[in-house]
């Protein structure tokens, strides 16, 4: 098409093709339309049968329950609470150690040293692999015959015989460890890109100022990495609340149910037990505590309003 | 920040005027982190990493009853075991044709409605991208059973299009999110003046922006595959019969099974990650420049 063709025709047509009203909707269909579809109904039937009876082994009685599944959940249902404790127990102690061992990790990668591009690499690497391959990697390195932990034993640490992941002593740290493995490094990459935007004036003038290594790091380097690892934190807080692929495949939730967090322990009870009124109503309350998580932790981190 | 900065330079030079010379070139020698901070950590750190990593390969190379810590004589007996009798050639298969529709699926929904929320401002789009934040705290893993049933009502079950629908539906907020980023830092004269130049929208983007937002694309597509590969769950829920199970679920098979033939599991374990490491050994490039482009200031 000739360039003089285009511009000899008459704007006020051009422009309303340009800027059809309807363009920006006809483009979020197929996005709002999936959501609606297998998020947004879904969610909203989980609502709905939170409130109902349902369970199809047991027909006679679903129906309308009210609040029963829920008054069931916090008065009778002890595997509730234990769950619920477990769930936040992991996801303190996995935040915790992944932000502590990542931030570590991110200032020592972004120091200038030999070798550090493949350093990085492999430090990262975990970050790319599965929860159901973490899992494998894991059931090799403590199974008690020829896992790792049987040279531990050799050398003092450990006892032959019991696997880490079948002893109800064990089976916590044993199962943090393998998260960690692959957690760590999602925390070292956010950090480490946050870090490299931080002013190379600022450590000068620190420096000039006398201030130590330290105090440059509790003055310069936290105050301007605070948003990314409160944003970090949370996700990585909702995500190891929800995520059960690893603890599904390495422990299954045992032994004894000593590693069963609510989300897995909700799988349990709709799959298993075919009790989804009642999952429904657990999944509920999961719901309503990481919203209020959410927005209590934004809250009090200040998220956002340091920006200067 | 700058007003702190100021009053720096006559503050150090007020601390150094006691002892000029040597208090100078000690700090500049300072300056450095002594190497053995540095490498003392990251040997540790890198051992708890690499161990696990030498392990699986241990297991997948030595033959079956050796207890040798190094993986020779080497072997591809676990390989070709798994591979026919644990019948992982179909589940590669499937996890392949699974990742491959997820990635062009997710990239293209995302890449349209990302458009929309760059350019235009439209009545809905706050409510909007409120609902894609907040659908980032959905728990796919507590919707399996309404998901579970509608993938029955559409007949989708023990069909490899539900988990594909799934696992774009999970990816869908975030890249629609990061594409927006991407696209946002393209200015808009340039589409602008190829519109005047007698392009229509759509070839005017297709030819002035698309190219432009490759790494970004690629950093998006990369990681709707790697997520629909390594994703387990729905695929576990959805697929019950045997020739439709995913690598993954394959994984879990080997893991669940009375007694575990340790070397076939490893062997899978690694079958199940080469395509990740080739994709990001791949993209990495692309990865950065999309990331550093696109993310952060979107």
């Amino acid at each position: 098409m000739a360039p003089a063709a285009a511009v000899a025709k008459p704007p006020p047509k051009r422009r309303r093709a340009l800027y059809p009203r309807r363009l920006p909707y006809l483009l979020i269909a197929p996005a709002g339309l999936l959501m609606l579809g297998f998020i947004a109904y879904p969610v909203i039937s989980v609502f709905y049968y939170s409130l109902q009876h349902y369970n199809p082994t047991k027909p006679w009685r679903n129906g309308f329950a009210g609040f029963e599944n829920f008054t069931h959940a916090f008065t009778q249902d002890p595997m509730f609470w234990d769950t619920l404790q477990f769930s936040v127990k992991w996801v303190v102690v996995e935040v915790g150690l992944q932000l502590l061992f990542g931030l570590a990790l991110a200032l020592i990668v972004n120091q200038t040293f030999i070798g550090r591009g493949i350093s990085r690499a492999m430090v990262f690497s975990p970050w790319a692999v599965s929860g159901v391959l973490t899992s494998v990697i894991w059931v090799l390195l403590y199974n008690s015959q020829t896992g790792i932990t049987r040279y531990l034993a050799d050398m003092g640490i450990g006892s032959y015989g019991t696997s880490w992941l079948s002893d109800t002593g064990t089976v916590f740290s044993a199962a943090i460890i393998a998260d960690l493995w692959r957690g760590v490094p999602f925390f070292a990459i956010l950090i480490l890109a946050d870090l490299q935007s931080v002013s190379k004036d600022l450590y000068e003038a620190a420096e000039v100022d006398g201030a130590s290594r330290f105090r440059q790091f509790i003055h310069i380097t936290l105050p301007h990495l605070k948003n990314a690892i409160v944003l970090s934190t949370l996700l990585r807080a909702v995500w190891e609340f929800n995520n059960v692929d690893l603890l599904y495949t390495l422990t299954g939730g045992g032994p004894a149910g000593a590693t069963t967090t609510l989300p897995l322990y909700v799988a349990n009870t709709s799959v298993d037990a075919h009790n989804f009124g009642y999952a429904s109503a657990l999944t509920t309350v999961a719901f309503v505590i990481l919203l209020f998580f959410s927005i209590l932790y934004l809250r009090l981190s200040k998220f956002g309003s340091d920006d200067k | 920040m700058i007003t702190q900065e100021a009053p720096a330079p006559t503050a150090g030079a007020a601390a150094g005027r006691g002892r000029p010379g040597p208090r100078k070139a000690r700090r500049r020698a300072w300056d450095e982190v002594p190497r053995w901070q540095i490498f003392l950590p990251l040997s540790i750190y890198l051992l708890f990493t690499l161990i696990p990593f030498y392990w699986i390969l241990l297991f997948a190379l030595r033959p079956s009853g050796s207890t040798s810590l190094i993986p020779w004589p080497m072997t591809g007996e676990h390989f070709e075991k798994v591979w026919t009798e644990r019948s992982f050639a179909v589940y590669f298969q499937n996890s392949v044709v699974t990742g491959v529709a997820s990635l062009l699926m997710t990239t293209l929904v995302a890449l349209v409605g990302g458009y929309a929320l760059a350019r235009f401002d439209f009545r809905g789009k706050r409510p909007f991208m409120l609902g894609l934040l907040c659908s980032q705290f959905v728990p796919g893993a507590l919707l399996l059973v309404p998901l579970f049933q509608i993938f029955a009502k559409l007949q989708l079950i023990n069909s490899l299009t539900s988990v594909v629908i799934a696992e774009t539906v999970f990816q869908l907020p975030l890249s629609m999110i990061l594409i927006a980023g991407f696209i946002r830092n393209v200015p808009y004269s340039l589409e602008e003046a190829a519109w005047v130049d007698g392009c229509t929208r759509f070839r005017a983007f297709c030819t002035i922006v698309l190219p432009l937002l490759r790494p970004g694309l690629i950093a998006v597509g990369s990681f709707a595959f790697v997520h629909a590969w390594n994703h387990f769950l729905f695929a576990l829920m959805f697929l019950s019969q045997q020739d439709k199970q995913t690598i993954p679920v394959g994984l879990n098979t080997l893991m669940s099974a009375d007694s575990v033939d340790l070397g076939a599991l490893a062997a899978g374990g690694i079958i199940a990650a080469v395509p990740v490491v080739i994709v990001f050994g791949f993209i990495q490039k692309w990865l950065i420049t999309g990331f550093s482009s696109g993310a952060v200031k979107g």
